[in-house]
């Protein structure tokens, strides 16, 4: 369903992804970790365009979405991207923020949008919040309202950059059942994240990244397991005990 | 002639000028000519402010050019230009209230469009990059994400806005636009003995308006204020 193909990134005079090749398949969950400024970010921001390449090719259904005559708003509609800061529209409700898209851009009515956001609310276990503004929700509601806003597109690829790093510890937990339950309706998703966890219940496979680099992939009891690359242990080791390693 | 008297026989001309007899004038007229003004400069200035930041070059230039002009232009000067340059130019001649209007409408325009400009510069970028995402380009970005909430927070700055502008009709006066001034002098000229009183009324009547516009203002800043930080407090799990 993906295919990166030598793939480069430059911000000014610094390589942010080198030479990145990588292939996601149909149904895949790929969570990619590593350290801060890895360019993981980078990486899956590049997926929907957000972030422009130097060089080398990303294939998406065989379509290649660097090519001049690809509608750029048609492609992304097709893609769900899921923020670290959530980035709900702070005017709009919960409700609305799930039916902007899908009136303006699917054409639905706004009886069927808010027939189809209420079924993906009641999915998220916000229907109750359905006229709430996001600024009196708690993070991880509102983190899951953003999943459900993505998903209002029916998307059949969904990117999240660190989901959940930017809540509190008692609310990662909400969010990440949702993803798991999503991949387990068969979603492909490539999920930026810390949360081991999560990776090794639900990914299919793991990928490390460092320097721009991806290090290591491996399917995700192998990569918890025997991690090849030396760089790969150090960073599983150290994010198991964070506090021994900073000492 | 008391100070009374003076009120009592000029109050309707200092309101509404000859009218119903004759042309509009007075209060009203520059109660009118401020709000049209804002009103037609509001969408330009959106215009405008959105010119200024768009990715496109050619547009971006042209406005940026002009904003910066009349900005460091006297309103007297796009006054002049409005009522001696704008009708060789067009080959037809408006009538004072329409001259003014233009000149009254690409001024705040201008100014308008660094209001909006901030706003949305104000604005996260995770805001935009959210509804890019969605698959919105970048105009329905524009009217469906950025504006709605640009424009919220710019309300305390329009209503300033419409003060300033209160106090520019009043320049209305040299091309003999009928406004709250020059009527005021018509009366001075009129009564000829009394024209501390009349002018200190004028100033009482700007003062009033303006100032009652102004704490609405800062009332509708605080209300913003508050309520981020009361919901801010709110926050239920
Ligand atoms: N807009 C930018 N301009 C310049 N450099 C950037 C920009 N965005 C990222 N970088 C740099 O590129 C590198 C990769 O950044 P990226 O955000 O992809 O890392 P990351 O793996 O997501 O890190 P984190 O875990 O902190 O989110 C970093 O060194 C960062 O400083
Ligand atoms: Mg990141």
């Amino acid at each position: 369903m993906i295919r990166l193909e030598k793939v480069n990134k430059w911000y000014g005079t610094y390589q942010a992804l080198v030479d990145v090749d990588e292939h996601i398949a149909k149904g895949e969950v790929v969570v990619i970790c590593g350290p801060s400024g890895s360019g993981k970010s980078t990486l899956i921001r590049t997926l929907n365009r957000l972030e422009p390449i130097k060089s080398g090719r990303i294939l998406i259904d065989g379509q290649d979405i660097h090519a001049k005559d690809l509608d750029l708003n048609q492609f992304r509609s097709h893609i769900g991207f899921v923020f670290q800061q959530f980035n709900l529209f702070p005017h709009l409700t919960v409700l609305e923020n799930c039916t902007l898209a899908p009136i303006r851009l699917r054409g639905l009515s706004r009886a069927d949008a808010e027939k189809e956001a209420m079924v993906l609310l009641d999915r998220v276990g916000l229907a109750h919040k359905a006229s709430a503004f996001p600024i009196n929700l708690s993070g991880g509601q509102q983190q899951r309202v953003a999943i459900a806003r993505a998903l209002a597109m029916r998307p059949p690829l969904m990117l999240f950059d660190e989901p959940t790093s930017a809540l509190d510890p008692e609310m990662v937990g909400e969010v990440l059942l949702v993803m798991r339950d999503l991949a387990r309706d068969g979603m492909t998703m490539v999920v930026v994240t810390h949360e081991m966890g999560f990776a090794r219940e639900v990914a299919d496979r793991v990928l490390f990244m460092d320097q721009g680099r991806v290090l290591e992939r491996a399917p995700a009891e192998r990569f918890f397991q025997n991690p090849e690359h030396p760089r790969t242990q150090k960073f599983l080791a150290d994010i198991r005990t964070p506090f021994s390693s900073a000492v | 002639m008391t100070t009374v008297e003076l009120i009592d026989s000029y109050w309707v001309y200092f309101l509404v000028g000859q009218y119903p007899n004759g042309p509009l004038g007075g209060l009203a007229l520059t109660l009118i000519l401020a709000s049209a003004a804002l009103v037609l400069a509001m969408p330009l200035g959106v215009l405008f402010g959105l010119a200024r930041l768009s990715p496109w070059r050619w547009l971006r230039w042209p406005v940026t050019a002009l904003v910066f002009v009349v900005r460091g232009t006297p309103l007297l000067m796009v006054i002049f230009w409005a009522y001696f340059f704008l009708p060789s130019l067009t080959g037809f001649k408006t009538d004072q209230f329409t001259t003014m209007l233009i000149a009254l409408v690409i001024f705040d325009a201008a100014y308008l469009s660094e209001i909006v400009r901030a706003g949305v510069q104000g604005l996260d970028r995770g805001q935009v990059e959210a509804s890019r995402s969605l698959g919105f380009g970048y105009w329905r970005t524009m009217r469906w994400v950025v504006l709605p909430q640009a424009l919220r927070t710019m309300l305390p700055s329009l209503v300033n806005q419409f003060v300033s502008t209160i106090k520019e009709t009043s320049l209305g006066y040299i091309i003999g636009l009928t406004e709250i001034s020059f009527i005021a002098s018509q009366i001075n000229t009129q009564v000829f003995t009394m024209p501390a009183q009349v002018y200190l009324i004028l100033g009482l009547t700007y003062f009033v308006s303006c100032f009652g516009l102004s704490r609405f203002a800062f009332w509708l800043e605080r209300r913003q204020t508050q309520r981020v930080s009361l919901t801010d407090n709110s926050k239920v799990t």
